[in-house]
Formats: structure tokens, C-alpha cells, sequence
């Protein structure tokens, strides 16, 4: 096959509203390629709940799409605070977030979970003090 | 049930105006956290919410719900209408609050058999 399907989309830290913004385009992106509505969905969910936290706890980043012969990818950067406790972090409920965010609808402690709960497989890279990587593959065949 | 069942029911206002509400709802969500929304997946879905931000619209988005209720006399501004209205959910709002919103939705079939 040929070259791997790829976009990249930076996501501003700055503005809650236009948050989710890049999932939107790639939730159109996957639909267009024809893809299982079951895999958009996980997919999209999946990039979604990584653009909010990229917003609320890391100041923004970049988020690369790239579609291979038998799954999706996602890989999300930020250079935000990092992680401190990965294992504590992937318990439901457990957040960091500010009273502020809860108000806006997040900081459940939900965000890290979902993004597992809807991937077949997922990777957090993370520094403190200089930032986070995950990368999350969806399988397709 | 349809999304116009829905708006009888809670005696809604119809938000949208592009929107087809003679579609089929087979299920709800009723929360204002979202990520407790993103959590579980169900088919053609409705949510009803007291939030109001965009992000309300995203998450039903990212779910393929069809219809988003707001709830507790909740008016979103335009352009949360618009972006609705772009991902082709219909927006009710109801002065009924969420607990009540659910049941009377629920008494009335909105459940899973």
C-alpha cells in the first residue's frame, strides 16, 4: 500500500469554545473515507476528550491524524505541566481540573478512561514539567 | 418515540429550524457533565442538559445524537443554535427541570425494552 492518510491539527489552548474544533474536522475526515460509523464514533470520542484536555490542563498543542492499512492513530502533544501520577490519572473520577472547568462540563475525571475505554491500544509519554504525548491506535481490519 | 414526541412532551421550543424532527430517538442522557456523556455510547440518542456551551453540541456530536434538550428554562445563545444546527441536532428548551424532564420522557417509552 501506499503512504499512510495524514493531517495535523494545532489546538488552541487559549479558547474553550473552538475546543473539540479539530475533532469535528476529524470526524469528517474519517466519514469521508468511508469508515464504519462504530469506528468514527470511538475515533472522534476518543480525539475529542485529547483536545480537552489539551486545553484545560496543558495550554494547547498538536494533534496528528494518521489512517494506515489497519487502523487509525492519533497522536496528541502538549507541552503542558505533564502528568504526575499516570496510574492515578486513568481512574474514573480522579481530576485535577479547576472548579472552572467542572462548570463548563468537564474535569470529571472521565477524559484519560474514555480515551482508553474507546482505543484498542494507547501510550502516555510524559515529562513533568515539559509535556505529554499519547498516542492512541484504533483498529480497522 | 420522535424528536417532535419530545417537544410535545416537555412542551418545548424548537430551537432549530433546519433540523428534521420526525427522526427516531431510542434512547437519552440526561447529565451536565459531558465526559459522563462521552462515557457510554448508546444509539441515536437524545441529551438533555442544564450546560450551555458549545461544547454541549460537540459532545453530541462526537455520541451521533440527534436532539440536544435544554432544560431548567436554559436558552442557548445563536451560535450554539448554529453549530447545532451545522451538525444537524435538533435544540429544544424546556422550563421543565432534568429530573422530571427524564421521567416524563422515560414514563413515556424513551427506555430500552
Amino acid at each position: 500500500m501506499g503512504e499512510p492518510y495524514k493531517v495535523s491539527f494545532d489546538v488552541d489552548g487559549e479558547n474553550f469554545t473552538s475546543a473539540g474544533e479539530a475533532s469535528i474536522q476529524v470526524k469528517k475526515i474519517l466519514r469521508q473515507l468511508g469508515f464504519a460509523p462504530e469506528t468514527i464514533r470511538r475515533v472522534s470520542i476518543a480525539m475529542y476528550e485529547g483536545e480537552i484536555n489539551m486545553v484545560i490542563h496543558a495550554g494547547g498543542g498538536r494533534a496528528e491524524l494518521a489512517v494506515y492499512d489497519d487502523y487509525i492513530e492519533l497522536v496528541l502533544t502538549d507541552h503542558g505541566p505533564g502528568i504526575a501520577d499516570v496510574n492515578l490519572a486513568m481512574q474514573e473520577g480522579y481530576s485535577t481540573a479547576l472548579e472552572q472547568v467542572r462548570a463548563l462540563g468537564f474535569g470529571a475525571g472521565m477524559g484519560l478512561p474514555n480515551m482508553k475505554r474507546y482505543t484498542d491500544e494507547m501510550i502516555i509519554d510524559t515529562k513533568l514539567g515539559e509535556g505529554t504525548r499519547i498516542t492512541m491506535r484504533v483498529k480497522t481490519a | 418515540m420522535k424528536i417532535s414526541d419530545i417537544q410535545r412532551l416537555l412542551g418545548a421550543e424548537l430551537l432549530t429550524k433546519t433540523v428534521n424532527t420526525d427522526q427516531e430517538v431510542f434512547s437519552a442522557c440526561g447529565s451536565d457533565m459531558m465526559s459522563d456523556v462521552l462515557a457510554f455510547v448508546k444509539e441515536q440518542g437524545v441529551l438533555l442538559t442544564g450546560l450551555v456551551n458549545c461544547q454541549v453540541v460537540r459532545t453530541a456530536d462526537m455520541m451521533d445524537m440527534v436532539c440536544v434538550v435544554f432544560v431548567r428554562g436554559k436558552k442557548p445563545s445563536p451560535d450554539i443554535i448554529a453549530l447545532a444546527e451545522d451538525c444537524g441536532i435538533a435544540v429544544l428548551a424546556t422550563g421543565t427541570k432534568m429530573f422530571e424532564a427524564c421521567g416524563i420522557l422515560y414514563t413515556n417509552g424513551l427506555h430500552r425494552k
